[in-house]
């Protein structure tokens, strides 16, 4: 759709002015604003900021559940294009599983939605359980599987249907300290493996900078995105990578920001 | 192990509880017409005039039928009112209010409508029932969470996909403890209905065996009165079982 030849260059995602309001009476409400951002196809980004400053708000329109009020929304590149309501992996805070089927029918449900052929989907289900550890879990029911297993389950559900952009919402928000550090080392050796576009939204500043090879740090009271910037860090991120100079550099300057120092 | 463990205290306390019944009545001199012994309840079973059959099946009919109508008036309206919003906001408060009527004080206005008979009786069961079924089946059917629909509409499922995933199995756990409260209040409905008009049904033999102070056999009536409510409550428990327990989930 856009200029020319397609080069690396072209962002999967860009957002430019992106700003959301809602009507509530005769008020304004700012959802958010000055949203403005590329990512690049294959990239996991992560957001952060505290409540309320419009965080969810942004996957929402990425997800097409909302519309921005102003500015401009563009998903796909050349080289990838992009479907909207086929596209779209979701994983949110609770892991959201229906809790009268079994893991694997549990990551079935996108297939199923979007008519996929069965027995491939099922096949794939099966490797994706794999993939996120859970693989002698496929048969057992939610509430069988701790916190951490339940949310990679939703993991692979929000895989199932191969999209290409995945949104995840404070996706271990819930888990304990140990869980967490765990499901982030998790979630990165599944992002190479998958090598899918990630939109990582957090409350946790040294998480975001840990994920993501970019943030973007979100204010609240007035909801605006306040800066992006790459994070350069040695790869593969190892739990090492946390006691660097340039982390500490990186968490600092979030912190400021926030204005929190 | 332990779960026969638990039958096996729950039937003791049943035999207890008869046993106690018995022993009362043989350590009182309290005279039968007041309190028989289960015994003589029993042997009342033995008289062919009381025709037992005829009315255990009245009764039966009529709590049995008018709680599956319940259940199938219920859940279907309680889909109604989530599918069409109009509906929700305009006959949902209007059940509400219909339900503080006390829905025993209408059973003489079925009688002058519906007649005597079977009918009626099954119609007053309905009514007392059919309520507890729509208010939890609609709670539980609108009892979803949000960010799950979200999931699911940003690949676009559509209304029927999202209410036959989520919607409806997740309803069931909801459907099933207002099934358990109407089951009680479905036999007490189809007694009511006999007392009030009826030839037939084991209310009617109640109070006709109270004209005559026959007490042992209002007792054997009444037994059998419980056992039609523990057998329908026992349906519902086994299809509890079938649709929810066996999978794990906790209600």
């Amino acid at each position: 759709m856009s200029t020319g030849t397609s080069t690396g260059a072209h962002p999967f995602v860009r957002l430019e002015g992106v700003r959301k309001t809602y009507a509530v009476g005769k008020e304004e409400f700012l959802a958010v604003s000055d949203v403005t951002i590329d990512i690049h196809d294959g990239e996991l980004v992560s957001i952060v900021g505290p409540s309320g400053c419009g965080k969810s708000t942004i996957l929402c329109i990425l997800a097409e559940l909302h519309e921005a009020t102003e500015g401009k929304v563009e998903i796909g590149s050349p080289d990838s294009p992009f479907t909207p309501g086929r596209d779209i992996g979701m994983v949110f805070q609770k892991a959201l599983l229906l809790k009268w089927r079994t893991i694997v029918d549990n990551v079935l449900l996108p297939a199923e939605i979007l008519g996929l052929p069965k027995k491939a989907s099922r096949e794939r289900a099966r490797d994706l359980l794999e993939m996120v550890g859970i693989a002698d879990f496929a048969d057992a029911y939610p509430q069988q599987l701790s916190g951490g297993m339940q949310q990679r389950a939703s993991i692979a559900r929000a895989l199932i249907h191969d999209p290409k952009l995945i949104l995840m919402d404070e996706p271990f928000g819930a888990l304990d300290a140990l869980t967490r550090e765990r499901m982030n080392l998790e979630l990165l050796r599944i992002w190479k493996e998958s090598r899918k576009t990630i939109l990582f939204v957090t409350h946790g500043i040294q998480e975001a900078v840990f994920l993501g090879s970019q943030v973007a740090v979100m204010t609240a009271s007035p909801a605006r995105m306040a800066d992006h910037f790459d994070i350069e860090l040695p790869e593969p991120r190892t739990l090492d990578v946390k006691t660097t100079e340039k982390f500490g550099e990186y968490t600092r300057r979030i912190y400021s920001l926030l204005g929190m120092q | 192990m332990s779960a026969w463990k638990n039958y096996g205290y729950a039937i003791g306390a049943h035999v207890a509880f008869i046993a106690v019944w018995q022993l009362a009545t043989m350590v009182t001199d309290l005279p039968s017409y007041i309190l028989p012994s289960p015994l003589e309840a029993i042997r009342e079973l033995g008289e062919p005039s009381y025709n037992w059959g005829m009315h255990i099946w009245a009764t039966a009919l009529a709590i049995f039928g008018g709680y599956f109508l319940a259940v199938i008036v219920g859940v279907t309206l309680a889909v109604l009112f989530v599918w069409v919003p109009a509906l929700n906001s305009g006959v949902m408060p209007l059940l509400v209010t219909i339900n503080m009527v006390p829905k025993i004080a209408m059973a003489p206005l079925f009688i002058v409508w519906l007649g005597f008979g079977i009918v009626p009786n099954m119609i007053i069961a309905f009514t007392i029932c059919f309520f507890p079924i729509v208010l939890t089946t609609h709670r539980g059917l609108i009892e979803v969470e949000p960010d799950l629909i979200n999931l699911v509409r940003s690949i676009k499922a559509n209304r029927w996909q999202i209410f036959s995933k989520i919607l409806l199995p997740g309803s069931l756990p909801y459907l099933f403890s207002g099934m358990k409260v109407a089951a009680v209040l479905a036999v007490a409905g189809a007694i009511v209905g006999e007392f009030i008009a009826s030839e037939r049904g084991l209310g009617h033999f109640l109070l006709a065996q109270q004209n005559a102070l026959n007490t042992s056999a209002m007792m054997m009536a009444l037994v059998f009165i419980t056992l039609i409510g523990v057998a329908l409550y026992g349906l519902v428990l086994l299809l509890e079982y079938i649709f929810i327990t066996r999978k794990g989930i906790v209600t």
